[in-house]
Parts: structure tokens; C-alpha cells; sequence
């Protein structure tokens, strides 16, 4: 079997794009897709894992907690298609968003789900006399919440954000399945059209692993950065995809 | 109501169109979940054993794999096996390798986790009762740590579940296919895939409902 590198340097049959060209602008597509849906996920995640921890009011909780249960019993996929083809045909609005703002809905708000969880356990792990203590100072929920309690969840969630990011950032390939040209896509058709498939998936998952990487070492150097001297928190457990 | 029209949802259909899709999803996630526990403790026993030879293959197999999509490992799968063996295979008989080879990798790490938390005092009581490296881990360790990691085996296993649905990318009949084929044959795509989700959520919720009650029960006392 001999490699054939040159094939990234011919058309693509589209006028004047080598197959070079149109794997970066894919490459580039997924990064979007994963860093637009990262900011849905962490803002939805962190409210709804918020909301799940509130003391004395039962129905914000339970509202959290259906959100979790439901963006997280559903396969990504059937999620993804969920919003491309059953949500514009129910409210007819969505019909003028294009395909890429759908996805990264249906990323986001999946991502969010594992992210409250997270979020959720972060904030119960903390002792009780955090927010004893808050409360104790005259805090009121809201305060407790923003100068006591998250800054330290924040710190405790980092490893196991880190670990639902990259997640993210692979989950993008779900894309594929709705035409967004994304690292996938591009693989399965340029694999069709110039039957080099080994050359391609080999650039493809190179690709994949150096954003997962990045991603990786983005996240460790916040962790440092954030870091309070003295306190060490244990790291984040394997599992989930 | 909202568009939508159910009214096309019989038992046929279910017969010839889901049943064989849920069959092979189940037959997916039991091959996978089984085998890939099985290659995945001893890709744990081997990224433990302290000999380098055996420790860095398996932590590249295991990282390698986990930094990929599995969409990106079934297309890999798909293309190299008829290549490799000569003849062409089912995108089926590709999907369950590829299942089993990628969840191996992710069920090591949670065995790996599992046996690092066992106290290193039950490996020495073994030692001192004279019991080799093979004893020690089936006899004090194994059994011991598989109990710590149910639950989170159970949760991965649900993960394993929901990811069957991504054969779809080298076409392989599962569950959701059968929706959606169903769904295209009588033009209703839209609810087919509505009820996709739903019976998705059904078996998913149930399992996990189940993980908590076992996580619950087998919680050891110490």
C-alpha cells in the first residue's frame, strides 16, 4: 500500500479549491460549531446546575432537573435531528435559521445537560459551612452564590470541564448527518470522490487529535492560572464520551 | 395538532422496521459493553504492570482512541478491515468491531480507576499469603474493584447505548435507522423522528434509574 500525498494538492472539482483548501475550511467549521456550542453549554450548564442547588425552592430544582434528564436520555444524533428537521416544522420561525445555528443548539444545550451535572456535584461537594458562612456575613442567596460558592465550584469543575470539552470538540463530527462541512463530512466525501481514503482520514484524525490537544492544554493553563495556593482539588473522574 | 400527524404509527410497522433495528442496537451495546470490558481490564492490567513495554502500546491505544470521534473510528474501520481480511464485510459485523475496539479504551480507564482504588494494603495481604501476580488480581483485586465500578459501568454502558445511533454514519441498520427509514417510506419523517427520540428517552431514563438503585444497593460498607 503506498500513500499518495499529492492528492490533497488537486481540485476538488469545485473551481480552483485543492482538497487541501477545503480541509482547513472544514477544520475551521468544527472548531466553530465546538467553540459557538462550548458558550451555550457552559452558560446553560452552569445556570441549570446553579438552579439545581438552590435551597427552599423546589420548583426551580425540579425544572433543572428535567432539563438534565431530558437533554441527556436522548442520543446526540436523534437530538441533532430533532432540531434540523422536527423543530422547524413545529415553529416555523426556526425554518429561517440556517443549519450550523441549529447544530450548535442541539450540541450546546446536549453539552449543557453534562455540564449542570457537573456544575451540580461541584457545588454539593463544597462544605456546608461555605454557605454557612456566606450567610452568616449577611449575604443574601444571590451573593453567597456569586462571592462564595461559584468561584470555588469554578475551580473544583475545571478537570472534568476539561474532559466534556474535548468531548464537545469530537461530538462535532455528529454534524456530518445534517450536511454542515465540517472534518467529517469532509472526509466521508472527499474519501468518495478521490478514493484516497487512508490519505485523508489519517489528515482528518491528525486534525482531531492536535484540537482535542489544544483544547487539552488551553484548559490546563487556566487551571494554573486560577489556581489558589494551598488548595488542591482531586481530580475528575474517567467515563462519558 | 402542531403540524403533525401520527396516525400512519401501526404494529406493521413495527415489525418490519424497528424491531430489527432495536435487535441489532441491543446486540450492539451487549457485544461492545462485554468484550470491551473484557480488552479493557487487560489493557488496565497492562498500563499498570510497570513494564514499559507493555505500558506505552496500551497508553497509546488508549489515548489515541480517546482523542478521536467515534464517527471518525467507524468510517476508519469501515474503509481498512475489507482491505485488510480481502473481503468486504457488513457495515453490522464493522460497527460491532469497531464498537468493541473503541469502548475497550474507555472502559480500561474506568477499571484502571477501579483497581488504583483499591488500598494497596489488599495487594500486600495477598503477596504475604503467597499468591501469585494472577491470584492476587482475580482472587483480592478484581472482584473487589468491579464492585466499586458498577455503577459507573452501567453509566457507560447507557453513553454506549445512545452512541450505537452514530452506525448511521457507515449506514448500518440500528434503531434510529429503522425510524427513519420507517419515517421516509409513509413521508412522516418529522414524527418518526420525534418517536425516535422518545423511545430513546424511555430505555435511557429507565437505565439510568436503574444505575442509581444498584449504585445504591452494592455501595460497600467498609
Amino acid at each position: 500500500m503506498v500513500l499518495d500525498w499529492q492528492v490533497f494538492l488537486s481540485d476538488d472539482g469545485s473551481g480552483g479549491r485543492t482538497y487541501l483548501v477545503w480541509m482547513c475550511s472544514a477544520w475551521l467549521s468544527t472548531l466553530a460549531v465546538a467553540g459557538t456550542a462550548w458558550i451555550v453549554a457552559v452558560l446553560f450548564g452552569s445556570f441549570m446546575g446553579t438552579l439545581r442547588t438552590l435551597p427552599s425552592n423546589p420548583w426551580l430544582v425540579r425544572l433543572a432537573h428535567a432539563w438534565v434528564e431530558l437533554f441527556r436520555n436522548i442520543p446526540l444524533l436523534v437530538q441533532v435531528f430533532l432540531w434540523y428537521f422536527v423543530i422547524p416544522k413545529i415553529f416555523p420561525p426556526f425554518q429561517k435559521l440556517p443549519g450550523f445555528v441549529l447544530v450548535v443548539f442541539a450540541l450546546g444545550f446536549f453539552t449543557s445537560a453534562r455540564i449542570a451535572e457537573q456544575v451540580r456535584a461541584g457545588i454539593q461537594s463544597l462544605p456546608k459551612g461555605q454557605r454557612l458562612a456566606g450567610m452568616a456575613m449577611g449575604f443574601t442567596t444571590l451573593q453567597t452564590y456569586r462571592y462564595v460558592i461559584l468561584p470555588m465550584t469554578l475551580r473544583i469543575i475545571l478537570p472534568p470541564l476539561t474532559s466534556e470539552s474535548m468531548s464537545l470538540l469530537k461530538n462535532t463530527s455528529v454534524a456530518f448527518a445534517v450536511s454542515i462541512s465540517e472534518l467529517t463530512m469532509f472526509a466521508m466525501q472527499a474519501q468518495e470522490e478521490t478514493s484516497r481514503g487512508i490519505e485523508i482520514y489519517m489528515a482528518v484524525t491528525l486534525l482531531y487529535a492536535v484540537s482535542a490537544f489544544a483544547v487539552y492544554k488551553v484548559f490546563a493553563w487556566i487551571e494554573k492560572k486560577i489556581q489558589i495556593p494551598g488548595f488542591i482539588v482531586a481530580g475528575g473522574t474517567g467515563g462519558g464520551h | 395538532m402542531l403540524g403533525l400527524d401520527f396516525s400512519f404509527v401501526s404494529w406493521d410497522i413495527v415489525q418490519n422496521f424497528i424491531v430489527k433495528g432495536l435487535l441489532f442496537s441491543v446486540y450492539l451495546t451487549v457485544v461492545a459493553t462485554v468484550l470491551g470490558i473484557v480488552f479493557g481490564t487487560v489493557l488496565a492490567l497492562m498500563r499498570l504492570s510497570g513494564k514499559q513495554a507493555l505500558m506505552l502500546p496500551a497508553a497509546f491505544y488508549v489515548n489515541g482512541m480517546r482523542s478521536i470521534p467515534l464517527a471518525m473510528v467507524l468510517l476508519w474501520f469501515y474503509l481498512l478491515v475489507p482491505q485488510i481480511i480481502g473481503t468486504p464485510i457488513g457495515a453490522e459485523t464493522s460497527a460491532i468491531m469497531t464498537f468493541v475496539a473503541f469502548e475497550a479504551a474507555y472502559f480500561s480507564e474506568i477499571v484502571r480507576a477501579g483497581i488504583q482504588s483499591i488500598p494497596r494494603a489488599q495487594v500486600f495481604a495477598g503477596q504475604a499469603l503467597g499468591m501469585t501476580y494472577g491470584q492476587n488480581m482475580r482472587l483480592v483485586v478484581l472482584p473487589q474493584a468491579m464492585r466499586n465500578m458498577l455503577p459507573i459501568l452501567l453509566t457507560q454502558t447507557i453513553a454506549l447505548f445512545q452512541d450505537t445511533s452514530l452506525v448511521y454514519v457507515i449506514g448500518a441498520y440500528d434503531l434510529l435507522k429503522g425510524f427513519s427509514v420507517a419515517g421516509k417510506i409513509y413521508g412522516r419523517p418529522e414524527e418518526a423522528y420525534l418517536i425516535a427520540a422518545g423511545t430513546y428517552f424511555v430505555m435511557c431514563f429507565s437505565l439510568s434509574w436503574l444505575a442509581k438503585r444498584v449504585q445504591m444497593r452494592i455501595a460497600i460498607v467498609r
